[in-house]
């Protein structure tokens, strides 16, 4: 297992304005598959893979990734935590528009404190297997939208992440791009790795294909998954 | 990081423009007005400075200013030079006068009057005119370039021109390198007993005694000695420096004008800098965002802010000290300007200035970005 979620609440606001987004949720995540999390909006799905991420801490409930429990983290490890092991996908890419592609996708290792040459090299190589071989100098805004979450795609890819988290990967992408920037994911991302292991929350019916395994959520809880989820 | 930070900004080049020159502008305002203010306050003391040789000053009581002396009587030369460690005394008369020339210019002057003999007291540094004794001539003054061309605007220093000095003939004879003085730009040198003539009023007008302490003894020493067998004040050439100086402190409204800009120079410079990085950052919060959710640390993004701060302050603070350097440069050959010099002190002092208009800035909007909840990159 990936992840492993039990019993999460989280609620947003206070007094007569708060809002319960999260009723004792209990979610998992198999290694070596493609996980969607679907539901209609509003029922809590950004909220429960920000938790799952380790971005959101929830108000009660225990999140282990790979065997971790997050509550045991301070701030700055959950923060290291998150460099070593998970990598992000955004609807909006949130690239840095200053930064090519290759240092886009290269950020992570950056952060990581890698060498800047080292950083480039694995990000050119991940770009390359992305399809963006060429395109490794060119700005953000030179770049298509299925482009730019090819690179987005391979900042969350670089540093080689046992787990990748994406939220509507395909919401700001035409067909074609969306299906493409899927297959991609999925051969990059799990790569035949059964260590691996991808969340992706979607409305997107145009991608359900790509799903090993759908998890269907309805106001702040997790209603059934197929197939259902094999305990080990 | 740091390089991605530089990056960032080279990113929004209007803004990294905006930045630098926010902080230049703050520099060179600061540099110049600080820097004049101290020139100002030398200019309070030329006239000490510039008699190098007086090791002690002695005055009426009541004096504490070297630019509002009180006459002494006559007789207080010969009291002074009768006081055990004074090698020698002379006279020195100061006051300001209206001079004109013959084509009708008017002006207000200093004229210091000079021991007849020794010319105690005139700047050392003779620009036309052989020596000391062109000022024994009939009616010969010297004055001082800058002065000369108030006078006469726009024309090459001779010698030989005529000016009318409270109806008296003078005619210039040297001219010596003197300080502009506080209360006047233009300075006359002559020997005492002319000067007189050149001015109002009967007897007992001797304005200042210059000393010279003998071999051996210490000028605080021979000071003390004089005052105390006189009764008159008598004070170091270094103390009575700092007096004047002090005078213009306590009793004119430079110090609170000058104050005034700086304190505005670094308030428009927080504004400016401020607000230009807290825009800076407020645009790319999404960005830093991300950044959190990857897992950068906050002391990590702080390296890469403070990154940017530095490139700012340094190219900011460069462009702003080259221009006040540029300044003071191309504006010291100008009279009014004559004597105002960019201090070292001041350049380092406005350079720490200048890091902390910068720092405040960047941690009043960094903040913005160490609080920036993560999970936000997954909002709309
Ligand atoms: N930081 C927050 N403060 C207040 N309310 C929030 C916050 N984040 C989420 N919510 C609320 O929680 C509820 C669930 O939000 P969430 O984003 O998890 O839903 P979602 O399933 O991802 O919806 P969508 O499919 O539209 O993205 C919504 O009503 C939202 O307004
Ligand atoms: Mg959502």
């Amino acid at each position: 297992m990936a992840v492993r979620c039990a019993g999460i609440e989280k609620g947003f606001g206070r007094g007569p304005a708060r809002v319960q987004v999260l009723r004792g949720t209990d979610f998992s995540v198999p290694t070596g598959q493609m996980t969607f999390l679907v539901g209609p909006s509003g029922c809590g799905k950004t909220t429960l893979i920000s938790v799952v991420g380790g971005i959101l801490s929830p108000d009660a409930g225990a999140v282990e990734v790979f065997g971790q429990d997050l509550a045991a983290l301070s701030r700055g490890r959950l923060a290291d935590f998150r460099l070593q092991n998970l990598g992000f996908i955004f609807q909006q890419f949130n690239l840095l528009p200053a930064l090519s592609a290759v240092e886009n996708a290269a950020v992570p290792l950056i952060a990581r404190g890698e060498s800047a040459a080292r950083a480039h090299a694995a990000a050119a190589e991940a770009l390359g297997e992305l399809g963006l071989g060429d395109h490794g100098h060119k700005m953000p805004q030179q770049l298509s939208g299925g482009q730019q979450q090819r690179v987005a795609i391979a900042r969350a890819l670089v540093h080689q992440p046992r787990l990748v988290i994406c939220d509507e990967p395909t919401a700001s992408l035409d067909a074609e791009s969306g299906q493409n920037v899927m297959a991609l994911l999925r051969d990059v991302a799990l790569a035949g790795d059964t260590q691996r292991a991808v969340v992706v929350v979607t409305h997107d019916n145009r991608i359900f294909d790509f799903a090993d395994r759908m998890v269907e959520m309805s106001d702040g809880r997790v209603v059934g998954a197929s197939p259902a989820a094999a305990e080990p | 990081m740091m390089r991605l930070g530089l990056k960032m900004l080279f990113g929004d080049p209007i803004k990294c423009l905006g930045l630098v020159l926010g902080v230049a502008l703050c520099t060179l305002l600061i540099c110049q007005q600080v820097s004049i203010f101290f020139g100002l306050l030398g200019r309070a003391s030329s006239v000490v400075n510039d008699a190098a040789e007086a090791d002690v000053w002695v005055m009426d009581p009541a004096v504490n200013t070297v630019d509002v002396p009180f006459p002494l009587r006559d007789t207080a030369l010969a009291r002074v030079r009768g006081v055990d460690g004074v090698a020698w005394a002379v006279p020195l008369f100061k006051q300001n006068t209206q001079v004109k020339t013959r084509r009708g210019t008017l002006e207000n002057g200093l004229i210091v009057g000079l021991d007849d003999v020794s010319l105690v007291g005139v700047p050392d540094t003779f620009i036309m005119g052989t020596s000391v004794h062109d000022l024994r001539r009939t009616d010969a003054i010297a004055v001082n370039p800058a002065g000369f061309r108030l006078l006469y605007p726009g024309e090459d220093l001779e010698l030989g021109r005529e000016l009318e000095i409270n109806d008296r003939r003078a005619v210039i004879a040297a001219f010596v390198e003197a300080s502009p003085a506080f209360s006047a730009n233009l300075l006359i040198y002559t020997p005492y007993a002319r000067a007189l003539t050149y001015t109002n009023g009967g007897r007992n007008r001797l304005s200042f005694v210059l000393v010279k302490a003998a071999d051996g003894q210490a000028p605080e020493a021979v000071a003390a000695a004089v005052a105390e067998q006189t009764g008159l004040k008598a004070v170091t050439r270094a103390a009575f420096r700092g007096e004047s100086i002090a005078y213009v402190l306590a009793n004119t409204g430079i110090p609170a004008s000058f104050g005034t800009v700086v304190f505005l120079g670094v308030l428009i410079g927080i504004a400016i800098v401020g607000l230009t990085f807290n825009q800076f950052i407020m645009e790319s919060i999404k960005q830093y965002a991300a950044l959190k959710a990857i897992g950068v640390r906050n002391g990590r993004l702080l390296l890469m802010t403070l990154g940017q701060s530095a490139f700012v302050t340094v190219v900011g603070y460069g462009l702003g000290l080259l221009a006040a350097a540029a300044f003071f440069r191309f504006g010291s050959q100008s009279d009014a300007l004559k004597g105002f010099y960019l201090l070292p002190q001041v350049a380092v002092a406005v350079f720490v200035l200048a890091c902390a208009i910068v720092l405040v800035s960047t941690l009043v909007s960094m903040r913005k970005v160490l609080t920036v909840d993560p999970a936000a990159v997954f909002r709309g």
